[in-house]
């Protein structure tokens, strides 16, 4: 089996404990969720922090509570598990719990966080290999090298986000609450990704997410999330697509959110997608219409890559597909959507 | 001679089998699901050190100097080995031993392993590859096949007496195949492809070497042929055989690739020898899929031609076969693909022209099917095609064109049982076919196809003329008996098999057995898991050393009772006199009687094969002393929008002349079928442009979880086959085959497209989907 490199562990019991270990690691520190990420990558040696700040003993990263206007905090060391199957996140927030229950399989959704599927390094075919592999291919510029695999002489990685919850949390307009050495900072979801695969964050590894927060659902809040991936369990997405929408009481749609992963560094908000579909009314002939635009755009806006593993122009002929799925899924109180 | 005897197929005691047919449990059940099954990485010795080894980056160059000076200083580090070391050749046949435990002079694709660390650690074996540098001349690599056909420069072996890349070339003619063609009312023509596909058992390669102080060598490996690997091994290392002994420890699933002799049982084993202390090597997912030893890829072209009945009246048939690096056991595969088409359906006239080509990958060899799954799926599917121009059911071509049994093949294959109308009528009846194939729903389709398989050849890969197969059996006073045989159970049961014929034959019950197996201090030869041929030989050999004892305990018991030998019964452990229902004994006291009367109780069996085969060169390879027969329905449904073909259901029926252990059977046929299923649809050992395999690992390399097999229902058909142990025939591989075409062609009866070629991606359905509309 491959083996780890060499790393101490530290088990702090609170979120400052855990900061002040991270500053004295100097640089050499990483936070330890569930790590069923972070260990495979550093038996590749794609990471090889010496100080492993394991999270799993802080009480308050733990738990998923709702404040009285409806509004939910969900700690970052939930696991994917208990945020898959939480019935009043079930309602609540549809697309939240369809992705955390589509991520890999049943053990690794108990290991597994819900701050550590946002906090997930991008992925690539030439990336997500041992040692050995990335050095008879020539390293490539995420690790240890220069070069592009994916796309021949470009300077900016494309590695692809692949997290399957972040895409859901994008539509239901989450915040991220850090802590901070004076205290604690929300930034919304939207504000933490860069265009950049070596790193697709704006927030820096050594930050701690201490906590997801959700505001109320609106009192009609449909959603779905759609994942193409080759088995029925364990993959990364090939593409994945989360779908929200609050209505009136009638069904009309007053505001919809879209967003699309594994295509490039960031997950992808499809904006003008979503205007489309403000206006119109479930199972309406306005609502079908409004679908097929929004497959038509999605195709447009969403141009798979050959980083992760799959043929790319059938993950591209596969983003309409999925998108017209997942919406009357959403519409319908279904889902999810995979293995079409 | 006993190894030639036939032990017929009835149960020994009049009154029906006791043992044989029933659900019995496996012997090493238990501990296996407890845990408490020892596997070679489970081995832990004082003083072990720990090896790794250093393997190529390029797919072809010349390894031009090592040097280790820097890694030797690194502390921890106990021995370094190169491949100057270790100069003999070896190969698992011995036609074509071109394999050296260390590259010598070149290295042949990316992870041929250059050089190996042992050291007090993992860790520090690893960090010490890192210090040892090597030299490389790079080459070019020739990664497609038709390019090693067309291009002799630079050979990738370059000391043989061709100086080209072609590995194997094969062309057998039989009857007048062109002819028939011109004379026949239809004649289909096609190309076919079979991708590349690896084992994935779930034990990774591993072996521990320990030399002692008097001179001897041990090595536990897991390896499905320990015979063959002892014999590479004093080869290689130029020491006397009878100072080495080879275990097989518990092994985690074979399916042909722990067949060939691998480089890290040299690598500990040499090691050991230099340092004096035991040394374990455990390979790494990553690595084993580099040591490969998988389902070649194969470009076929058929032309079958057959009369407007159906009747099938020749195959002609130009097989590329991909072989990658190395031979293995390639001389066997080229030929298998040929020679193994010839039932269930008889043809009058068969030519077949392959050609094995070396490349640099990591090398293909033996996988579940050996050889003949590709052809298999090629000529299954062009049946079909034939079946719908001639608009005849598919079952019913099926049977129109069967080979019958105890007749020969075409290639003088000569069959005995043959239960293949048996499997076609069950899965006719299973699936309601009549009333559901080609009348099910756009999208939903039911596909059928057939096979046969060896159980065994009489073909011993090294020529000797003594028994495939021996076992030894040993009473004790205690009531055990004890049962040593070489033969390698990998997961498939045989040492249960053998406990149970054991059981049978003396009146006893499988827990008053023991089996001590693949030691070659211990254990008589046997050649190996590998060609089905185990049940079939170890069974006979089993069976023919135990009844040798039997006749020994009855006539003890009869003389003490004053009866007739044949009022003595043994049943489950209890003797009873017939004449008398008030006298009885137990087993134990039956071995004392009997070791008093004839001393110390033991005895052997033997078994090897009739003469077989056709009379000509080659015509021994894919001689079996029994065929097993298959075949398979599947019902799947496309997904016309994403072009996934979700496999449904899978109705299997298999002749497998008689089932010792039903559960064990249906486990094989079970398995079997997920194996070639997904091979169809997920499975893919793709070697990208750099012949760098491009997911290397379980998360890549995309083997069915339990959320994407279909619901299997496996029928057993029993032939009763007259040579086989008690009628048993082969399991482990027959139901394979026709899973592949049977699922292509249910593709074709739900949306009407016919893939011909592996794997059916949905990209591939969906170009399919497309071409179709395009031509309406």
């Amino acid at each position: 089996m491959l083996r780890l490199p060499k790393f101490s562990v530290l088990h702090p019991s609170s979120v400052a404990e855990a900061m002040q270990q991270m500053e004295d690691s100097q640089g050499q520190g990483r936070f330890l969720a569930g790590g069923t990420d972070l260990h495979p990558n550093m038996k590749h040696r794609l990471l090889e922090p010496k100080q492993l700040i394991a999270l799993a003993g802080i009480e308050e990263l733990h738990g998923i509570s709702f404040a009285d206007d409806g509004s939910c905090r969900i700690g970052a060391m939930t696991s994917l598990h208990e945020v898959a199957t939480h019935p009043r996140l079930q309602s609540s927030y549809p697309a939240l719990c369809q992705a955390a229950g589509l991520v890999s399989g049943p053990q690794l959704r108990h290991m597994g966080t819900l701050g550590g599927n946002v906090m997930l390094d991008t992925r690539c075919q030439w990336y997500n290999q041992s040692y050995f592999w990335r050095q008879a291919l020539g390293f490539c510029m995420k690790k240890d090298g220069s070069k592009c695999h994916v796309v021949e002489g470009g300077s900016k990685c494309v590695a692809a986000a692949s997290n399957d919850t972040a895409p859901a949390l994008m539509t239901l307009q989450a915040e991220l609450e850090w802590a901070q050495a004076n205290g604690q900072s929300r930034m919304p979801i939207a504000n933490l990704w860069q265009a950049d695969g070596i790193w697709n964050k704006k927030v820096a590894p050594k930050e701690l997410l201490v906590a997801i927060h959700l505001p109320a659902p609106s009192a009609h809040h449909f959603g779905a999330y759609g994942k193409l991936r080759d088995r029925g369990s364990i993959d990364f997405p090939l593409f994945g697509l989360a779908v929200t929408l609050d209505c009136n009481t009638d069904k009309t749609i007053l505001s919809a959110g879209l967003c699309a992963v594994a295509l490039q560094a960031r997950p992808w908000p499809l904006k003008k997608a979503e205007a489309l579909l403000v206006g119109t009314r479930l199972g309406d002939e306005s609502f079908l219409a409004a679908v097929e635009q929004v497959a038509a755009l999605a195709s447009k806006q969403c141009r798979p890559m050959p980083n992760i593993p799959g043929d790319h122009e059938y993950r591209q002929a596969m983003v309409p597909v999925y998108t017209r799925h997942t919406l009357f899924a959403a519409a319908e109180n279904r889902g999810p959507v995979h293995l079409l | 001679m006993a190894a030639r005897d036939q032990h017929g197929v009835d149960a020994p005691w009049d009154q029906g089998f006791r043992v044989v047919g029933k659900e019995n449990r496996k012997v090493d059940g238990l501990a296996k699901a407890t845990g408490e099954a020892i596997y070679t990485d489970d081995i832990q010795l004082p003083g072990m050190l720990h090896a790794k080894m250093l393997r190529s980056p390029h797919a072809h160059a010349r390894v031009l100097s090592v040097n280790t000076s820097k890694a030797e200083a690194l502390s921890g580090v106990m021995a370094i080995l190169v491949g100057a070391e270790l100069p003999i050749r070896y190969g698992v046949i011995p036609w074509t031993p071109d394999e050296h435990a260390l590259a010598v002079d070149k290295v042949r694709f990316i992870g041929d392993e250059v050089a190996a660390v042992a050291a007090v650690d993992e860790d520090t074996a690893l960090e010490a590859l890192n210090l040892i540098e090597v030299e490389y001349e790079v080459l070019p690599a020739i990664l497609e096949p038709e390019q090693a056909l067309t291009t002799p420069e630079p050979a990738i072996h370059e000391d043989r007496k061709r100086q080209d890349n072609i590995s194997k070339h094969v062309e057998l003619a039989f009857g007048d195949v062109d002819q028939q063609a011109q004379d026949a009312d239809i004649v289909v023509e096609e190309d076919y492809c079979f991708h590349s596909t690896t084992h994935t058992a779930i034990e990774p390669h591993c072996a521990v070497a320990q030399a002692n102080s008097d001179g001897r060598l041990t090595l536990w490996s897991s390896t499905q042929i320990t015979h063959y690997v002892h014999r590479a091994l004093a080869r290689v290392l130029e020491l006397d055989p009878a100072r080495i002994r080879v275990i097989q420890p518990c092994l985690g699933g074979g399916f042909g690739g722990k067949s060939d002799p691998f480089s890290l049982e040299f690598v500990v084993a040499k090691l050991a020898l230099k340092t004096g202390r035991p040394v374990k090597m455990l390979w790494t997912r990553e690595e084993v899929f580099y040591a490969h030893r998988g389902r070649h890829a194969m470009q076929m072209h058929y032309r079958t031609s057959a009369k407007k009945d159906g009747t099938i009246t020749g195959v002609d048939a130009k097989i590329l076969i991909d072989g990658g690096s190395y031979s293995s056991f390639g001389l066997v595969t080229t030929y298998y693909s040929g020679q193994l088409l010839t039932g269930p359906y008889t043809f009058p006239s068969y030519r077949f022209d392959s050609t094995r080509v070396f490349t640099n990958k990591p090398p293909c060899g033996p996988k579940r099917g050996h050889g003949s799954v590709q052809p298999r799926f090629a000529f299954e599917v062009q049946l079909d095609e034939i079946a719908h121009r001639l608009r005849i059911d598919p079952i019913e071509i099926r049977r129109k064109n069967f080979v019958g049994e105890h007749t020969h093949t075409v290639n003088g294959q000569r069959i005995t049982s043959n239960g293949f109308l048996q499997c076609l009528d069950a899965v006719e009846e299973a699936t309601d076919w009549k009333n559901c194939y080609g009348k099910m729903p756009f999208g939903q389709g039911l596909g059928v196809a057939g096979s046969m398989y060896i159980s065994g050849t009489n073909y011993p890969v090294y020529p000797n003329k003594m028994p495939q197969a021996g076992v030894q059996l040993k009473l004790d006073r205690s009531g055990l008996v004890t049962v040593f045989t070489g033969g390698n159970d990998i997961g498939q049961g045989s040492n249960s098999m053998v406990a149970y014929l054991v059981a049978e034959e003396l009146g006893l019950l499988p827990q008053h057995i023991r089996v001590v197996a693949a030691d070659t201090d211990l254990c008589p030869v046997d050649l190996g898991a590998y060609s089905s041929r185990v049940t079939f030989m170890v069974g006979n050999a089993a069976i023919d050393g135990a009844r040798k004892l039997r006749k020994q305990l009855v006539s003890a018991v009869a003389e003490h009772w004053q009866v007739d030998a044949k009022d003595v019964r043994f049943i489950e452990g209890t003797v009873v006199d017939l004449s008398d229902a008030s006298r009885s004994m137990s087993h134990v006291e039956a071995f004392h009687l009997a070791e008093e009367m004839f001393d110390t109780l033991g005895s052997t069996g033997a078994y090897n094969t009739p003469t077989l085969g056709g009379d000509y060169r080659g015509g021994t390879i894919g001689a079996s002393p029994a065929y097993s027969f298959t075949a398979h329905a599947a019902e799947v449904e496309v997904h016309t929008e994403t072009g996934r073909i979700e496999v449904k259901k899978i109705w299997v029926a298999h002749d497998c002349g008689r089932a010792l252990n039903p559960i064990i059977v249906r486990g094989q046929m079970e398995g079997s079928t997920y194996m070639g299923a997904a091979e169809v649809v997920l499975e893919n050992h793709f070697l990208n442009r750099f012949g760098l395999h491009a997911g290397p690992s379980l998360l890549d390399y995309r083997i069915p979880t339990s959320m994407d097999v279909p619901e299997i229902e496996a029928h057993i058909v029993e032939s009763i086959d007259p040579e086989g142990p008690f009628g048993a025939k082969e399991a482990g591989e027959g139901p394979l085959h026709s899973a592949i075409p049977a699922i292509a062609n249910a593709v074709f009866d739900a949306v009407g497209i016919r893939l011909r070629h592996l794997p059916f991606s949905p990209a591939k359905v969906l170009a399919a989907l497309h071409a179709q509309k395009e031509l309406v």
